[in-house]
């Protein structure tokens, strides 16, 4: 079934031209746009692209890829008011180097990645900076191992009983 | 109403993890006199690693454990991701799978929002809301039971379709139910939504306005209570649900009474899309026939679907293997976290059950 | 001399065996029974619902299982006034202190049930980081009710084989 995606290549060549070459696409499908973008320029892009109408984070993650020793944050937009947008989820990430897991809190520009930016320094340990609580929130207080996304932490297997204290 | 936070007049303390409610969730609560002043949620005492264990399981033996985090709307939370790893396999369920999806679905719906008012009835103080949905609930676990197997968690959903077909004369038990529920839920508006008990404590308490619900990254009933038309399964429709009518339940207040609203309005929307599906569901084979362990091509997908308490999202990467890369599952409750301590502050300590259930936030849920 | 006071004690002795098995017979076991009978038949278990298997505990309560008729009743105030704990569900790193101040909490006599395969060995989620396996090492269990999540009439069977075992216990 081949859809249009007229309206989803219309977002992307509004922000290119606005940013250049500062953004690379990714891929753009019918519903589905995701862009690449460097941490110093997140800020901005992420700002335009609320502009357009993407006004909430459905979700924020990250991912360990050790074998290109570097973390990748995506953020997923929606839009829940504006009709031509709503069917659109907007895929914004940012990729850098392992060795300096830090990239801007987008908390200013929606409001709604607080607790999904908590728990993703939680998980791997990226430090997102600006948010005015980078601490614990769902592992127990006296976790004192390495964050547990990372790709370094394996699970205890299941033959080998794990300490309960 | 301003609050004035003075030295040495302010209490803090802690509501949970083992309170008078559901799920363990520890509330940090600081208030002055009977005003609440400042609200921290402090989740995490269920959480269980449901995204590192799906790393180091293979697509299928992921199901069951993904269903467990909302047990009584398991397919509400294993929806987005048979959608996901279907669109990473390149294939797509039968349209009769699709049918019974939605039957299921919808089921899982009325489920969970039985559940939901139950509770809420015992923490307003109505214990009859309690026993009368916990009855009626069984109906439907009935129903669902006789096409999953179990009374909760099917692992009904796999990808390709689902795992059987609808029991003989399926049709004609659901119409009864549902026939029968509708009576029934004119006496739960008598007794409950229209009691003057109960209006006094919902109405205009917490009220969301809907600015502020975009702005919090709320969805589901909670979003459409503050006047905002948005439900996923029109917005973006996905398993036929493009061919089934209904209206979207919305209000403008956006206080606790308007969020039970709009619950209860989906309980009919829910009977009247599965006597639709019932109706439009068409022959054929129910599952795809996969050979071998699945594998996923190389890259991502993600889905998402509306699940009881708003929209469930899953992101996949795959790097080929028959393992999943990563999983990034992003629940509604955990989105409702950031709306807690702003509906919260300000409020009576008394209001707080109201407006802490009325969200439906399901601790377990949030922590995965 | 000494025979004569040796067969007057073992006389005493047997004559206070005899005596001290007519009370217990009569006296002890009657009070037993119905001390037991109170405790049993009025299990008030902690409102401690944690995780998956609390839904099943509370359709158990709902009226088509209906636990009350076995005397089950979920207080709902403080702690200090039930003398059952049901762990519900999968209890994690985080949870194990608490669930150890709400067990020391409870007066005595009390007892613990297990719920669940995640509370009696840590179930489904076994090789998780944040999961103990089972809650034995920490608390005193009485009762395994094994299912993921117990039907509610798995769980009425629990019911019955603790009251069962309360009814042979001794009275301390």
């Amino acid at each position: 079934m081949s859809q249009s995606i007229e309206k989803e290549e219309l977002l992307l060549s509004s922000i290119k031209d606005k940013f250049g070459d500062k953004v690379s696409e990714l891929y753009v499908n019918p519903k589905r746009i995701k862009i690449l973008v460097d941490r110093e320029n997140i800020l901005n892009v992420a700002t335009f692209v609320r502009d357009l109408g993407f006004n909430q984070v459905i979700s924020a993650g990250g991912t360990d890829f050790p074998k290109e020793d570097s973390f990748v944050v995506d953020y997923h937009l929606i839009s829940v008011d504006h009709e031509d947008l709503k069917r659109i989820i907007f895929n914004l990430s940012t990729k850098f180097p392992k060795n300096e897991p830090k990239t801007p809190t987008l908390m200013e520009v929606w409001p709604s990645a607080e607790y999904h930016e908590q728990e993703t320094f939680e998980m791997l340990g990226i430090i997102f900076e600006g948010h005015p609580r980078m601490e614990r929130l769902l592992l127990p207080e006296d976790w004192n191992d390495i964050p547990p996304l990372r790709k370094e932490f394996k699970l205890p297997s299941r033959l080998v009983e794990h300490g309960s204290s | 109403m301003e609050v004035v936070d003075q030295e040495g007049r302010t209490l803090t303390f802690s509501i949970g993890p083992q309170h008078p409610g559901s799920g363990h969730f520890r509330l940090i609560v600081k208030v002055d006199g009977d005003f609440i002043v400042d609200v921290k949620p402090d989740p995490g005492y269920v959480h269980r690693g449901a995204e590192k264990m799906c790393e180091e399981r293979t697509y299928i033996q992921n199901i069951p454990h993904l269903e467990r985090p909302v047990i009584f709307d398991s397919s509400g939370i294993l929806f987005p991701y048979v959608l996901a790893v279907e669109e990473l396999l390149g294939v797509q369920a039968p349209p009769r799978a699709q049918y019974i999806r939605i039957i299921m679905a919808e089921l899982n719906r009325i489920i969970s929002h039985l559940y939901w008012l139950a509770i809420y009835g015992i923490f307003l103080g109505h214990s009859t809301m309690f026993m009368w949905p916990m009855g009626d609930r069984e109906l439907f676990i009935d129903l669902a039971e006789a096409i999953g197997g179990t009374r909760v968690t099917f692992s009904y959903f796999v990808p390709g379709g689902v795992r059987n077909d609808l029991p003989p004369e399926f049709k004609e038990r659901a119409l009864k139910t549902c026939a029968y529920f509708e009576k029934r839920l004119k006496e739960y508006d008598r007794i409950f939504f229209s009691n003057p008990m109960f209006l006094k404590r919902t109405q205009d308490i917490g009220v969301l306005k809907r600015e502020d619900a975009i702005r919090l990254g709320v969805t589901g009933p909670n979003l459409r209570a503050s006047g905002i038309s948005s439900d996923t399964r029109k917005d973006e429709p996905y398993s036929s649900y493009q061919t089934i009518k209904w209206d979207i339940p919305v209000r403008k207040e956006g206080d606790c009474y308007a969020r039970a609203m709009v619950r209860f309005q989906e309980l009919f929307d829910s009977m009247s899309i599965i006597r639709q599906a019932l109706d439009l569901i068409p022959e054929g084979s129910v599952k795809i026939a996969m050979r071998g362990q699945i594998k996923g091509k190389v890259g991502e997908s993600f889905a998402r679907t509306e699940a009881a308490r708003g929209t469930m999202f899953y992101h996949i990467i795959s790097d080929g293997a028959t393992h999943p890369y990563r999983v990034k599952i992003s629940v509604p409750s955990f989105r409702s976290l950031c709306a807690m301590p702003f509906l919260l502050k300000g409020n009576h300590l008394a209001d707080m059950p109201a407006i802490y259930w009325g969200l439906d936030y399901w601790p377990v849920e949030a922590d995965k | 001399m000494v025979t004569s006071g040796s067969a007057a004690s073992v006389l005493v002795g047997k004559v206070s065996d005899v005596i001290g098995s007519i009370v217990e017979q009569a006296v002890k076991e009657p009070v037993r029974y119905i001390v037991n009978w109170g405790r049993l038949y009025a299990l008030w278990p902690v409102h401690i619902e944690t995780a998956c298997c609390s839904i099943e505990f509370g359709a158990a309560s709902g009226p088509r299982y209906d636990l009350e008729r076995f005397g089950v009743l979920e207080a709902f105030g403080s702690l200090r006034q039930c003398d059952l704990l049901v762990v519900q569900g999968t209890i994690t790193r985080k949870m194990v202190p608490r669930l150890k101040w709400i067990y020391e909490q409870m007066p005595e006599p009390k007892w613990v049930m297990a719920m669940g395969a995640c509370a009696i060995s840590g179930g489904l989620y076994i090789d998780s980081y944040n999961v103990v396996p089972g809650i034995d090492k920490f608390i005193p269990v009485d009762v395994y009710v094994p299912g993921c999540p117990p039907r509610p009439e798995t769980l009425i069977q629990g019911f019955i084989e603790l009251q069962n075992k309360i009814r042979k216990t001794k009275v301390r």
